[in-house]
């Protein structure tokens, strides 16, 4: 065993190390201490609206006519940020900008660090405030893949339909199989043999089955499946995406959760019935010519239409005799927006359409100048219902006229409807058009609002727990432990530190169960130097000398630290691959306090009472 | 000074084992019987439905709130204060029709401001759950905590002993049952950040054990005399101070979140103080009795070569 005089004294590269650590962290949490200011943020509503500098002179000019205060403008990349001294003037420059501004600028509220240039140039930022924090929405979407892939084999029943019929091999029926995909009945085997052929070579994505002498089953092979599946999902968040671009919201988070679901986060937005308008429900549109030869009424009384027509009812629910084929659909529009018909003065939505469906539109049109066509909006809703404890799902449709006008012209790429009621169901229509139709119904199956005010308590409440947490384990600890209790605590205020410079590095989202793992680890942290105290004062009382007490309770505790720590992390990596949302936030400050407490109470006590003791004549220790 | 300090106290501890775990046993029996019978009050989380929490200006009586909430059709909706007398907390459960149930804050917050002395309510708070997200959160949260009691049993047995693996997880799996049985006798709302917590209380509660039979461990090889017995009870009395203290300290902070981190984190702290206080008792009696009761012995701690030397006749 070596002399008391070199025990307890560290390398001067370890203290180096701990040094840089230190540094680190103060540098990493720095930008949290700086607080937010609310901000209004304005971004282009299309790729092709431009935020520059000149931009930002004609704001500075609206804001000084209409006498906003303002602290400053800031353009960052392709977004212009006004940060205002409070949140009133916020509220009232947002409502006027919105209003000048028009409708190619998305103006939304925004909180804005107030981080300083320099920090933010490092690339540093504060933590990740979640939503249980700073208020808002959160949906979790589940896309219906049985929807999506029911949609594609109807897709092919018409196809195959097409091909045989140009190819003109007899079929009598063409239909989905109960079980899931496409089955062809035929007259005889050597038409199935033809067919078969055919759908080889045609179609060779799908599987050809033989369930009966003169029949034919086509399945999708789990490949395509998989394919389509990541597809609906992708087109989904790429819709929603645009959809919350509409919405005005500043830091929107939009993204993928396991195989069929998406999460949407809105940070500041209040109004959830709005919201949810907007995002939850899909809709298509279907044109369609009016039916004109037959009486809508009497069709409605006997319910029973005409054979090539379909029967359809308006939003004031009259009937609506449409023929059965479909001129288009929305999958073929390319964009759709709203304002008022130069004519009427009425509102109006513009609609422009691809190359093919521009084609398709103009054969259609351009025989039946004079006559009518239709708009059909159709909604895709899902119910979940319980029936005998078993969770049943059903989607329906909604099927409604949403407008009908006389065609006046040939139309193509670019057309309008008329006849909406007012300009914000042209607006609404026109959003929901343009964001594309999305091919697989969604459904909202978790929500949940937190407003601004209970955000704001929520942080507070946390924040103050944390503080008196420590308070209390400060006192206790320097009232058991004296000098080395004081110890203990800076090297809590600096385990601290250092999961706050962690998690604003990670921008890992903080969460009101995140203090709580914040100060849940304040208390485990501490563990760690009792254990080692504990320990340091037995060798004591077993007649140990000071230096070599010290020097055994660092050394025999930390095997017990290293176990008590790991255990807790795997309970905690449990927590964090079960964990959604909020839980995951507990876990994910969990384990980062867990691994910066071992380096703070084990290392960096260490090196403290190394600094204060090392090398000394002791005749007694303050523990 | 009095500084509760449980230093050279000679508790024979082991003598007292078969009415700890009677005593245990009868707990756990009672804690699982509540569950079979009362079950747990399951939060929003896992049942499904929707909670608005609304905030008035003014104080308000829960009567004429449910009544308001009746005449719009949320006959079904229980209605109570929640932290202050301008706090109404509302649970609706789930409906039929999900689509409308997703919309639903929305109408009972218009209920809400349209009815007398409800005008400048507002929303601080509304969460509705699907009904199938709260059945995989049960399936998930039970294949996290079985994950994490695996995980931990593997550690265990890898840095000590399978017999003492077996007493760790065996005080755990009672830590466990304690609280959750605590929060099923007291019908306390049990929602996903209890369920955190309990997960944490699997944690927290292998750290004690771990102290412990660290002792148990570096006794059996620094000390050649003595029963297994003897050992234990020495151990358990030199870490007695530790155990106690490391639990204070924990328990301090908890508490303190307790009483200032608001509402939403009581669940969740009441979680953490049962089963850090359970964590405790559990760690002295139930995983060195259970060791005991398995028969681990000098032999089955001492190093590994060593141990060859000793199984050669």
């Amino acid at each position: 065993m070596s002399t008391p005089h070199t025990l307890n004294q560290y390398p001067w590269w370890k203290y180096l190390l701990i040094g840089l650590v230190m540094l680190w962290g103060l540098i990493f949490a720095l930008p949290n201490l700086f607080g937010e200011d609310p901000a209004v943020q304005i971004s282009g509503a299309r790729a092709n609206i431009a935020i520059d500098a000149a931009f930002q002179e004609k704001v500075a000019a609206l804001l000084d006519t209409d006498k906003l205060l303002h602290k400053r403008l800031e353009l960052e990349g392709d977004r212009l940020l006004i940060r205002f001294a409070d949140p009133e003037d916020q509220l009232k420059a947002a409502d006027i900008l919105k209003d000048r501004l028009g409708r190619d600028y998305i103006v939304a509220l925004n909180l804005a660090s107030s981080t300083p240039g320099f920090l933010r140039a490092m690339g540093l930022s504060p933590m990740y405030l979640g939503l249980d924090l700073r208020g808002g929405v959160h949906f979790l979407m589940q896309v219906d893949m049985d929807a999506t892939i029911k949609q594609i084999e109807e897709g092919y029943v018409d196809e195959i339909r097409g091909r045989l019929r140009n190819d003109k091999i007899q079929y009598t029926s063409v239909g989905r199989a109960a079980g899931g995909g496409v089955q062809v009945e035929f007259k005889d085997s050597a038409e199935r043999d033809k067919a078969m052929d055919l759908l080889h070579k045609d179609l060779p994505n799908l599987q050809q089955t033989e369930p009966g002498p003169s029949s034919l089953k086509l399945t999708l092979s789990e490949r395509e499946i998989k394919e389509k599946r990541d597809f609906a999902l992708q087109q989904n968040i790429t819709t929603l995406r645009n959809r919350v671009n509409e919405l005005g919201v500043a830091e929107p988070i939009i993204q993928q959760q396991g195989s069929d679901r998406i999460v949407v986060q809105l940070p500041g937005v209040q109004d959830t019935a709005r919201a949810k308008e907007i995002l939850g429900a899909t809709a298509t549109l279907e044109f369609r010519l009016a039916d004109e030869e037959n009486d809508w009424n009497q069709a409605a009384s006997t319910g029973r239409p005409p054979i090539n027509s379909r029967l359809y009812k308006d939003r004031h629910g009259r009937p609506v005799l449409l023929q059965k084929r479909v001129m288009l659909t929305g999958d073929a529009i390319v964009d759709a927006s709203s304002g008022l018909d130069s004519q009427s003065g009425g509102p109006a939505v513009f609609i422009t359409l691809d190359g093919k469906g521009a084609k398709r539109m103009d054969d259609a049109t351009k025989d039946n100048i004079g006559k009518r066509m239709a708009v059909v909006f159709i909604e895709n809703k899902t119910e979940t219902k319980r029936v005998d404890g078993e969770l049943k799902k059903t989607a329906y449709t909604v099927e409604e006229v949403i407008n009908i006008a006389t065609i006046r012209d040939r139309l193509g790429r670019r057309f309008q409807i008329t006849g909406l009621d007012s300009t914000r169901e042209a607006r609404d229509l026109a959003l929901l058009l343009r964001a594309g139709a999305l091919v697989s119904p969604i459904e909202i199956i978790e929500e949940r609002t937190i407003g601004p005010s209970a955000g704001k308590e929520n942080i507070a409440q946390g924040f103050q727990a944390a503080f008196i947490s420590f308070l209390v384990i400060g006192a206790f600890m320097t009232w058991r432990y004296k000098w080395f209790g004081m110890i203990a605590n800076t090297a809590l205020a600096a385990n601290v530190v250092l999961i706050i410079a962690a998690l604003s590095m990670l921008q890992a989202t903080l969460t009101l169960p995140g203090i709580a793992g914040i100060v849940l680890t304040m208390g485990m942290a501490v563990d760690a130097n009792v254990l080692i105290y504990e320990r340091i004062r037995e060798e004591l009382r077993n007649g140990t000398s000071p230096q070599a007490a010290i020097h055994a309770g660092f050394h025999r505790a930390f095997d017990t630290i290293l176990d008590s720590n790991m255990t807790t992390l795997i309970a905690a990596i449990m927590l964090f691959g079960f964990g959604t949302g909020p839980i995951k936030g507990f876990a994910v400050t969990l384990s980062i306090g867990i691994v910066t407490s071992m380096f703070t109470a084990v290392t960096g006590s260490r090196a403290l009472v190394n600094l204060f003791y090392g090398g000394r004549k002791l005749q007694k220790l303050s523990v | 000074m009095w500084r509760f300090d449980f230093y050279n106290t000679k508790i024979d501890f082991m003598r007292w084992r078969k009415l700890a775990m009677g005593w245990s046993i009868t707990v756990v029996l009672i804690a699982l019987g509540s569950l079979l019978i009362q079950g747990m009050n399951l939060g929003l989380d896992f049942t499904g439905g929707t909670v608005i929490e609304v905030q008035y200006p003014q104080p308000v009586e829960i009567p004429k709130v449910r009544e308001a909430l009746a005449t719009a059709g949320f006959g079904d909706a229980q209605t109570q204060h929640f932290g202050t007398s301008r706090d109404v907390l509302i649970r609706i459960p789930p409906r039929e029709a999900q689509s409308n149930a997703a919309a639903l804050s929305n109408s009972v917050l218009s209920a809400l401001q349209s009815a007398e002395g409800g005008a400048g309510a507002t929303l601080a708070r509304a969460e509705f759950v699907g009904p199938q997200v709260g059945e995989e959160l049960v399936e998930q949260g039970g294949l996290a905590a079985l994950g994490a009691l695996a995980g931990i049993l593997v550690y265990v047995m890898f840095r000590f002993e399978w017999r003492l693996a077996v007493g760790t997880i065996a005080a755990t799996v009672h830590d466990v049952v304690f609280t959750i049985g605590w929060f099923s006798l007291f019908q306390l709302d049990f929602d996903l950040t209890v369920l955190a917590a309990v997960l944490a209380v699997i944690g927290y509660s292998v750290n004690d054990t771990v102290v412990v039979l660290d002792r148990i461990r570096e006794n059996f090889r620094k000390r050649r005399k003595g029963s297994t017995q003897e050992i234990m009870n020495l151990s358990i009395n030199e870490t007695l101070s530790r155990t106690t203290m490391t639990s204070f300290v924990t328990l301090l902070s908890v508490i303190v979140m307790y009483f200032f981190g608001g509402t939403v984190m009581h669940g969740f702290s009441i979680a953490m103080i049962v089963g850090i206080v359970v964590g405790t008792y559990s760690s002295i009696y139930i995983a060195s009795a259970t060791a005991l009761y398995l028969g681990v012995s000098r032999e089955d701690l001492l190093p590994r070569a060593k141990e060859a030397a000793d199984e050669s006749p």
